[in-house]
C-alpha cells in the first residue's frame, strides 16, 4: 500500500519503466471500474464546466405559456432582445416553464463543487485531527470520545442539525455534510497512525530523536495518502447524496438555483403527470454517485489493497 | 457477563453526554435569541423578557444545560414552537409509521440480503456472483428518493398496482397498512440490501474456508446443512454488527422515504421542525433517533454472547 509513496529521487529513475509510482499509475489505469467510472466521471466534470456550450439555455429563466411541457416539446420563445427564437425542450420543462435540460446540466456544477469542497475540507480537518489522536496518547481519549459522540448522530440528521441553524445556502449545506463526514476521517487516520507507529522505521526514528511535527509529517503522512485518497473518492460520491437530500427536503441550497436535488423537489407536486421533472434528474445524479463509487471501488483495490481485503 | 454488560453500559454514558451537549447547544448557538423566536413577530420585549424568565435563559449555560438534562430525563421535551403542542405528544403520536417503515425494511432486507451474499459466496466468481456485487455498487449509488420515485411510476402509476403515497394506521385495517408500506420499505431497503449482501458474502466466504466446513462436508452432510448450520452460523456475528451500524443509514434513509411517499412519521416530522426552525421539535426528534441508534447497537453487542457461545467477557 506504500508503493506510491516510496517514490525514488526523479533523477534516478528517468527511465520510469520500473518506478513504483508509475507502477501503481499502470495497475489503477488498468482496472475497469477505475477506467469505467473515472470516465464518467470525468464526463460529468465537463458537461458541468461547459454547461453554457452544450445547448442549454438560461436555467432560471421562466416562460409561463410552456409550463410542463413533455421532453421534446418544441415552442418559439422571445429571446432578450425581443427575437423569436425556437427551442426544444429535451428533457421538459417543469411547472414555471423552465428547461429541465438546461438546468440537469447546469445543476452538475453545484454537485460537483460540494462534492469536492466537502472532500478537501472533510480530509483536511479529519487528517489534522486524525493524526493528533493517533500519535499524542493524551489527546485520543477526548478526541476520540467527541467523534464517537458525533458518529452517534446518524450522518443525514446531523447535517440536518446543522443546516437548521444557518440560513439555506451552499456554505451551510458544504460546512453540513462536512462536520458529518469528517468522524469517519479522524477514524481513519487515527487507525493508520496507530499501525504506524509500531514499524520499526518510525521507532528508528524516535530513538534518532526526531521531534514529533517531523516525524509526522515525513514517516505517517505520506502512510496515509492512498487510504484518503480512498476515502476522499467515498465521501465526495456521498456529499453528493446528502447535498440533493436536503435540497429535495427543502432545506437546503436556494430552490432558486439550479442543484438536481432542487429540479426533482419542484417536480413532485406534478410527479404523476410529468415525472420528467424527477426521473432525468434522478437517473443523472444516480450515475454520477454511481461513477464516483465505482471509481472509488477501483482505486481502493489498486492503491489500499490491505484495506480492500476488509470489506 | 454481569460484569461486561455494566461496563459496556456504563461505555455508552459519555457517548449520550455528547449527544446531549450537542443537542442543548444547537438552540443555544442559533444566530438570534431564542426567547424572541419563541413570542413570534408581534412580542413587545416585555413578553420576551418573560419568556426568557420562564425558559431560564438568565441563567449561567452549565445551569440552563443541567435543567434541560433534568427535564429530559423526565422525558419532558417541552412545547413545539411550530405545533404549540408538547413535543412528547408530538413524538408518541409519529412513532408508530415511523417503527412500522423500520421494521417492514429490516425483515426485507435479512430475507433478501442473508439469501443473496450466501449465495454469492458460495458461487464466488461466478456471473452470479458478479451481478449480486454489481448489484450492490448500485444499490449503494442510487438516492433512495429515486428509487422511490422510480417505484411510484411503475408500479402506481403506470401499472396501478399499489397506492402512490400515504400511510394507513394498522388500527384501521392490516391490508391497508400492508398495501401502503410496501413501496416504501422497498425503496428504504435497497440500500441496506446492497450494504448487508455484500457483508454477508464476505463474511460466508470467510468461514467457508475454515476446516470444520471441510470436517462436515467430508462427514457427508448436505451442502445445504453445510451452509445453513455451519457457515451462516459461524459468519452471524459481523452480519449482525453491521445490520446494528446499518441503522444510521436507515434513519437517515426514513427521512428521506417519509419524505417521498408523505408518511407522516418522525422523519416528516423532522423535516417539518427544520422548515419551520422548531427547535423544540428538532432537538427532540435527533435525541430520540440518536438514542435509538445507540441502544439498538448496545443491545446487537450484548447479543453476541447468544449468537456465539464462544465469546464470554
Amino acid at each position: 500500500m506504500s508503493t506510491v509513496t516510496e517514490q525514488s529521487p526523479p533523477s534516478a529513475t528517468s527511465s520510469a519503466a520500473q518506478s513504483p509510482a508509475r507502477q501503481t499509475l499502470r495497475r489503477m489505469l488498468g482496472n475497469t471500474s477505475v477506467r469505467v467510472g473515472g470516465t464518467i466521471a470525468l464526463l460529468i466534470v465537463l458537461m458541468g464546466i461547459f454547461a453554457p456550450f452544450l445547448g442549454t439555455r438560461d436555467p432560471s429563466d421562466i416562460s409561463p405559456k410552456n409550463r410542463n411541457k413533455v421532453p421534446g416539446y418544441e415552442a418559439t420563445i422571445r429571446d432578450y432582445d425581443g427575437n423569436k427564437i425556437p427551442v426544444v425542450y429535451r428533457m421538459g420543462s417543469d411547472t414555471l416553464g423552465r428547461d429541465v435540460y438546461s438546468r440537469v446540466v447546469y445543476g452538475a456544477r453545484t454537485s460537483l463543487i460540494v462534492g469536492a469542497t466537502v472532500a478537501v475540507l472533510a480530509i483536511a480537518v479529519g487528517l489534522g485531527l486524525g493524526l493528533v489522536a493517533g500519535y499524542f496518547r493524551l489527546m485520543d481519549g477526548i478526541i476520540m470520545r467527541v467523534m464517537d459522540g458525533m458518529m452517534a448522530i446518524p450522518a443525514i440528521l446531523l447535517a440536518i442539525a446543522v443546516v437548521s441553524l444557518f440560513s439555506a445556502g451552499l456554505t451551510s449545506v458544504i460546512v453540513a455534510i462536512v462536520v458529518a463526514e469528517v468522524p469517519r476521517v479522524v477514524r481513519l487516520v487515527r487507525s493508520v497512525v496507530l499501525s504506524i507507529r509500531e514499524e520499526p522505521y518510525v521507532e528508528a526514528a524516535i530513538t534518532a530523536g526526531t521531534p514529533a511535527p517531523l516525524l509526522l509529517l515525513r514517516h505517517v503522512l505520506p502512510n496515509t495518502v492512498a487510504p484518503l485518497i480512498v476515502q476522499g473518492t467515498f465521501i465526495v460520491a456521498s456529499a453528493i447524496i446528502v447535498e440533493a437530500i436536503l435540497s429535495f427536503l427543502g432545506i437546503g441550497i436556494p430552490p432558486e438555483v439550479p442543484t438536481w436535488g432542487n429540479i426533482m423537489a419542484e417536480g413532485r407536486e406534478v410527479f404523476q403527470l410529468f415525472p420528467h421533472n424527477i426521473l432525468y434528474p434522478g437517473a443523472v445524479l444516480a450515475l454520477t454517485v454511481l461513477s464516483v463509487n465505482m471509481l472509488g471501488d477501483g482505486l481502493r483495490d489498486t492503491l489500499d489493497p490491505r484495506f480492500a481485503k476488509r470489506v | 457477563m454481569g460484569a461486561y454488560l455494566f461496563k459496556r453500559v456504563l461505555a455508552t454514558i459519555p457517548v449520550m453526554l455528547f449527544v446531549a451537549v450537542f443537542i442543548f447547544l444547537l438552540l443555544r448557538l442559533t444566530p438570534g435569541d431564542p426567547a424572541a423566536m419563541i413570542a413570534g413577530d408581534f412580542a413587545n420585549d416585555d413578553q420576551i423578557a418573560e419568556i426568557r424568565e420562564n425558559l431560564g435563559l438568565n441563567e449561567p449555560l452549565w445551569k440552563q444545560f443541567g435543567i434541560w438534562l433534568g427535564d429530559v430525563l423526565r422525558f419532558e421535551l417541552g412545547q413545539s414552537f411550530y405545533y404549540k403542542k408538547e413535543v412528547k405528544d408530538l413524538i408518541l403520536n409519529r412513532i408508530e409509521p415511523t417503527f412500522s417503515l423500520s421494521v417492514m425494511t429490516i425483515l426485507l432486507t435479512v430475507m433478501i440480503a442473508v439469501p443473496m451474499g450466501t449465495a454469492a459466496a458460495y458461487k464466488q466468481g461466478s456471473w452470479f456472483d458478479r451481478i449480486i456485487m454489481g448489484f450492490s455498487v448500485l444499490g449503494f449509488s442510487v438516492p433512495v428518493f429515486v428509487i422511490g420515485y422510480g417505484l411510484i411510476y411503475v408500479f402506481s402509476v403506470q401499472l396501478g398496482w399499489l397506492p402512490v403515497q400515504g400511510y394507513q394506521r394498522l388500527e384501521d385495517g392490516f391490508g391497508g397498512w400492508l398495501i401502503r408500506l410496501i413501496l416504501p420499505s422497498l425503496a428504504l431497503s435497497v440500500i441496506f440490501v446492497a450494504f448487508i449482501a455484500r457483508m454477508t458474502r464476505t463474511s460466508v466466504l470467510e468461514v467457508l474456508g475454515e476446516d470444520y466446513i471441510r470436517t462436515a462436508r467430508a462427514k457427508g452432510q448436505t451442502e445445504t446443512k453445510v451452509l445453513m448450520r455451519h457457515a451462516l452460523r459461524n459468519a452471524a456475528v459481523p452480519i449482525v454488527t453491521v445490520i446494528g451500524l446499518a441503522i444510521a443509514v436507515l434513519i437517515g434513509g426514513v427521512v428521506v422515504t417519509e419524505s417521498v411517499f408523505t408518511i407522516p412519521g418522525l422523519g416528516l416530522l423532522t423535516v417539518e421542525a427544520v422548515l419551520n426552525r422548531d427547535f423544540p421539535t428538532i432537538q427532540a426528534v435527533i435525541l430520540f433517533f440518536s438514542v435509538v441508534y445507540v441502544l439498538i447497537n448496545l443491545l446487537i453487542d450484548i447479543s453476541y454472547t447468544f449468537l456465539d457461545p464462544r465469546i464470554r467477557y
